[in-house]
């Protein structure tokens, strides 16, 4: 399993990192936003996707709705992992084909449970 | 327009004249109504003069109190406070940021030597359960003896670190003493711009009324796409989630 997480802070991407390290998920590349994680993503065979919505560049959402357009990645998982907290947004994050939606701050019991949902219903 | 804005003093000379006018026409005294009417200009230019001289000082003096640049090489030189708080700002990100990924080393340091001292602790449970219902021969027993040695002096030595590890990540904490400091100071400078920037928009309010100017303002609409950053105040509002159960929820109103 090939993970990619996209953050534009470094200390989001370690925790998370660090996180999906202790649920068994050791293999992980990082890009610090939509543009820099849509290349990498095309090329690199990721089997998941976790990204945080507000980044400078291109931003999560403006990146979800770009895997989704795109035939090779569109059946790809997304967790979005973000501060973003408004409704409108969370149903725009939906309607763009989120598979799960976190909001900062969350705990390692939170991550772990929306990954186990996302795989379970992807199974 | 029901709101009736105060126009203090000058307003008051101002309906003043209008009745001395209205008396003046009413009565036939045409030379008088024209005596006002000039007299009206008159009030009108020098509360104009007034308020756009108010506004002028009060925009230097904004100027001066932040310090911007006013042209002079020296003055150039010389950081605006707005600059400085911009560079202050700058270092609460540096500060936070290093002691982030220093609390981060710390811990990614520690986490192998917890797992270590577990996996070493279940082996020798399940040897020393073995021992006590004696299902050891004597040369396992002599390894037991030796691991259980050595065992002791890794968990004190794994303590130790672990322990020289937690101090040094509650140092780390230091930083919220700086940039709280330093983000007071901000905050303070913050306020002080809203109110002198509030107290120029009420002047050029007043200027405005005078000269019968009227500026369409266009409401901006929020892209709810662009990221806006976390929400600080959650409570009492509904268009913001204030916790996972509620995004939980709401999809799961959405069908997800």
């Amino acid at each position: 399993m090939k993970i990619l997480v996209v953050d534009d802070f470094s200390t989001m991407r370690r925790i998370i990192k660090n996180l999906l390290r202790d649920l068994g998920f050791t293999n992980t590349e990082e890009a610090d936003d939509g543009q820099t994680a849509l290349p990498m993503l095309k090329t690199g065979k990721f089997d998941f996707l976790v990204t945080d919505w507000n980044m400078p560049g291109m931003t999560g959402i403006e990146l979800l709705q770009a895997v989704r357009a795109d035939e090779s990645l569109k059946n790809l998982p997304v967790l979005m992992v973000t501060a973003e907290a408004k409704r409108d947004q969370i149903v725009a994050a939906a309607q763009a084909g989120v598979n799960g939606y976190v909001v900062k701050p969350f705990t390692a019991a939170v991550l772990k449970e929306k990954i186990e949902k996302i795989f379970e219903r992807i199974d | 327009m029901d709101k009736k804005p105060d126009y203090g003093e000058q307003e008051e000379r101002l309906s003043e004249q209008a009745s001395t006018l209205m008396e003046h026409v009413s009565k036939g005294n045409y030379a008088e109504a024209m005596k006002v009417i000039s007299e009206l200009n008159e009030t009108r230019d020098r509360t104009l003069y007034q308020e756009v001289g108010k506004l002028t000082r009060s925009l230097h003096e904004a100027i001066r109190k932040f310090e911007i640049d006013i042209g002079t090489a020296e003055q150039r030189e010389e950081m605006s406070k707005i600059a400085d708080a911009s560079d202050r700002l700058g270092y609460v990100v540096d500060m936070t940021n290093k002691a982030a990924n220093r609390t981060m080393d710390l811990v990614e340091e520690s986490m192998p030597l917890a797992v270590e001292i577990r996996n070493e602790a279940t082996e020798l449970k399940e040897a020393w359960g073995r021992l006590r219902r004696r299902e050891m021969d004597p040369s396992e027993f002599r390894e037991l003896y030796k691991r259980i040695d050595k065992f002791f002096l890794e968990l004190s030595k794994n303590s130790d670190t672990v322990y020289g590890n937690l101090s040094e990540i509650l140092l780390a904490q230091d930083f919220q003493d700086l940039t709280g400091q330093v983000i007071q100071k901000v905050t303070t400078l913050v306020r002080e711009v809203e109110e002198n920037l509030v107290n120029l928009v009420s002047m050029a309010g007043k200027v405005d009324r005078m000269t019968g100017i009227q500026h369409e303002l266009k409401a901006e609409q929020e892209d709810i796409l662009k990221g806006q950053g976390p929400q600080i105040q959650t409570e009492g509002r509904s268009d913001v989630v204030s916790s996972q159960d509620d995004v939980d929820d709401l999809l799961s109103s959405l069908g997800f």
